[in-house]
């Protein structure tokens, strides 16, 4: 099957394009030894800094580092007006199923999503329905997954509104990128983005009703893979970074343990997962969390960011319907399209997929971090036949999607300089208003021809550069 | 401050602190174990004073069985898997502060983590390739500069407060121990004529280096180290920086400022020790008995260490 990629840089006569050309040109400029010393000089201070994450099940912990691209992904500033736009207006419609499904259920009762789909979903939490959240927001912080396709046309992947990480690897990219290159930065106009940890604890400041609440950031601990993260925005913004045992609940209030004595925390910046919070209430042998949260939230004596099942909206067999969402809440059309998909539950939907299973991904409603699916173009015929009988046996189970070509970015290699897969994460902050730093965190898929963009499976990431577009 | 938080603070500097007092007791037990040795062999006694100082005698020879030069040093300080080598001390200390590195500064972060970064590359290597004064003179510097790193950049506020009580806690302890050693070994004989041989010379001389007071010394004292001039100067002297009565006046000083009430107990109780340093006389402390008198030390400052912890670092 011939797949067109959608090159960042270059068209497909190979011509660079208007946003790149500056980059270009100082790449060309440029001596090949100095930018070899650069990347080293990039490594040795993520090294030095401890910018690092931790692979599950690896008993040593090692600290690994994400490999850094220096060669920026670029996007001109009125494509990205779009997409932010598109972002803001899906976070919005979200929010407000999210509001709607644990109240009144409009959204259901007019027939547009199926009950069963939410209701019966892990991820919908019965403790929520019918509590009132201060601003209605739900998702606080959400990542919106985008990737493109052979035309260039933006879609969105997925949307993470639990608990989204990968912000301060764009952060510090983009620090060390002006570190490297001042030269870039000074010779055109490239956003700043600096300011996201500002704008966070803005966002979170304004989810409580007080005036000025007590916010900290909750971590499972330092042996977590995005421990280095939840350090560094409680750092960025001044608050504390506690773990569950620092905190108890006494008459409904949640309290730390300080040199002080006691001090009541008012908002909660959680990077843990819902089941893990509260042990009373969800998995009692968890450690992780702090006994009666749920209680103290209930009372409406804390505020927890992202609020508690928030799952229930980003999960596979809801995705398909966030373009009817942002219709029917925000009587809009959606500005960044869904990537096609067939919900296996219909009986015709599944009949095409069936018969095109070696063309499509086949991906588990309920499944995350790749595990549990197929990609028809990668699998021998033996796999889809066993994934067929595991398809039939339980079709709603599954949703499919068409093989999306990814666009690609040059990027530095073994040898050389060659095109990887790439994808964007920006990351959409809901407060009193809703907005987001231009720019978002890109990955890339480093070995050749991978569509993989995790850390864990060797994935890196680059600084991903809104840039003004150029009067000349 | 979150009590998790300072206690990992707290830590963090100790282990640095021991850490570089290891460093300073194997650096001068390596120099003098070089010297002739007046009848009493090859200077193993000499390496083995370390593992006595830090307690880890037995476990040595549990693993061991006898005393060699190679394998105390090894043990000392590059053993992952003795718990109190040099090299768990600093894995220690790095670990604490990437508990809470987000309450200290990028300065202070980057360096201890780029010193772990390296212990590990020593460690690879060997002492033998690396060399031994090297690695003692490496730690120093490593803890000298993650001081300066401290100082020069962090808020003076409850996190720069307890990373110094841990590093003035750990410090007075380990004056104590090493001047206790020191003492024993050269009996009480060395308060008669012998005091001036070349031995006690040498070895007072040593341990006055080893605690970097050999230049205070000089200039206060302008003569031959002995012990009651020694001990004088390293219980009693407030402006020597490694001294006794120095590391409790800035305790003392410390605990009072802190705010809350549950650190009365550890206030109190700095406060009995630093007055009962500060308004004594080295005859006195004679009179009573050194050792005995240093035993006792240790013991308060470990009730101190307790007070500490029960009014701040596990406080609810």
């Amino acid at each position: 099957m011939s797949r067109s990629f959608y090159d960042e840089m270059y068209d497909a006569n190979g011509e660079c394009r208007p946003h790149y050309q500056e980059f270009a040109r100082w790449l060309a400029e440029t001596p090949p030894d100095i930018l070899a010393q650069r990347r080293r000089e990039a490594d040795l201070l993520f090294h030095r800094a401890g910018i690092t994450f931790t692979l599950y099940g690896d008993k040593q912990g090692t600290e690994r580092l994400i490999p850094f691209d220096t060669i920026p992904r670029s996007i001109p500033a009125s494509e990205w007006r779009m997409v932010e736009a598109g972002c803001i207006q899906r976070v919005k419609a979200l929010n407000l199923f999210l509001a709607d499904l644990y109240h009144e259920q409009r959204i259901l009762k007019a027939g547009i999503i199926p009950p069963e789909q939410v209701l019966a979903n892990d991820c919908y939490q019965m403790a929520m329905q019918g509590l009132d959240l201060y601003r209605d927001i739900y998702a606080h912080i959400a990542g919106v997954d985008l990737v493109r396709d052979g035309d260039g046309t933006y879609y969105v992947l997925e949307d993470n509104l639990r608990t989204p990480s990968g912000v301060s690897y764009m952060l510090e990219d983009r620090k060390m990128m002006m570190r490297l290159f001042p030269e870039l930065f000074a010779a055109q106009r490239i956003a700043p983005i600096n300011h996201y940890p500002n704008l966070l604890l803005e966002t979170l400041k304004s989810a409580s009703p007080l005036d000025n609440p007590c916010v900290v950031v909750l971590t499972p601990g330092r042996y977590n893979s995005a421990y280095f993260e939840h350090a560094f925005l409680a750092r960025e913004m001044g608050v504390e970074l506690v773990e569950g045992a620092d905190m108890f609940v006494r008459d409904d209030k949640v309290y730390m343990r300080t040199t002080a004595g006691a001090v009541q925390v008012d908002v909660i910046y959680r990077r843990l997962d819902d089941g893990f919070l509260d042990p009373l209430a969800f998995s009692a042998d968890s450690v992780l969390g702090v006994p009666g949260l749920l209680s103290a939230y209930r009372s409406g004596n804390v505020t927890l960011a992202n609020a508690i099942g928030t799952g229930v909206a980003d999960d596979k067999s809801v995705y398909p319907f966030v373009p009817d969402m942002i219709r029917f809440y925000l009587s809009e059309e959606p500005i960044l399209s869904n990537v096609p998909t067939w919900q296996c539950r219909k009986p015709d939907e599944l009949s095409h997929v069936l018969a095109h299973l070696p063309e499509l991904v086949v991906k588990e409603t309920q499944g995350s971090g790749g595990y549990g699916m197929l990609v028809g173009p990668a699998a021998s015929s033996k796999e889809i036949e066993a994934f067929r009988a595991r398809l039939k046996a339980n079709p709603a189970a599954y949703i499919a999607q068409p093989t999306l070509s990814l666009s690609t970015c040059p990027t530095f290699v073994e040898n050389g300089i060659a095109p990887r897969h790439i994808d964007l994460r920006p990351f959409v902050l809901s407060g009193q208003e809703t907005r987001l730093v231009p720019g978002g965190l890109t990955r890339v898929a480093l070995r050749e021809g991978s569509l993989v963009v995790n850390s864990s499976q060797g994935g890196g990431t680059k600084d991903t550069w809104i840039v003004e577009d150029c009067e000349c | 401050m979150l009590s998790r938080t300072a206690d990992d603070l707290y830590w963090m500097s100790r282990y640095l602190e021991r850490a570089e007092n290891l460093a300073r007791t194997l650096d001068v037990s390596y120099s003098l174990s070089l010297m002739p040795q007046g009848g009493l062999g090859d200077g193993l006694d000499e390496l083995a004073m370390p593992l006595l100082i830090s307690g880890t005698m037995n476990e040595y020879l549990k693993r061991h069985g006898q005393l060699n030069a190679d394998r105390i040093l090894h043990f000392f300080a590059l053993d992952a898997e003795n718990p109190a080598s040099l090299y768990n001390c600093l894995s220690a200390a790095r670990s604490s502060a990437h508990a809470v590195r987000g309450r200290i500064t990028a300065d202070m972060w980057e360096n201890i983590n780029a010193t772990w970064l390296e212990m590990r590359s020593i460690a690879e290597q060997g002492l033998g390739h690396y060399g031994v004064s090297r690695f003692c003179e490496w730690v120093k510097e490593r803890s000298h500069l993650f001081r300066g790193a401290t100082v020069g950049t962090i808020m003076r506020s409850d996190a720069y407060h307890f990373i110094r009580l841990g590093t003035f806690i750990e410090r007075a302890d380990n004056t104590l121990r090493l001047l206790d050693a020191r003492y024993k070994l050269l009996g009480e004989d060395s308060e008669d004529h012998d005091d001036r041989s070349a031995r006690a010379y040498y070895q007072w001389s040593a341990l006055l280096r080893a605690l970097s007071s050999f230049e205070a010394f000089a200039e206060l004292y302008r003569g031959s180290p002995r012990a009651r001039k020694v001990a004088e100067l390293l219980l009693l002297r407030a402006d020597v920086p490694r001294s006794l009565s120095s590391c409790l006046e800035e305790m003392q000083k410390i605990l009072a400022g802190m705010p809350g009430d549950n650190g009365r107990p550890a206030q109190r109780l700095v406060a009995e020790l630093d007055a009962r340093v500060r308004y004594t006389v080295i005859d006195e402390v004679f009179e009573h008995g050194l050792h005995d008198w240093i035993i006792e030390s240790i013991d308060q400052m470990h009730r101190l260490g307790n007070a500490i912890h029960s009014a701040y670092l596990e406080a609810a």
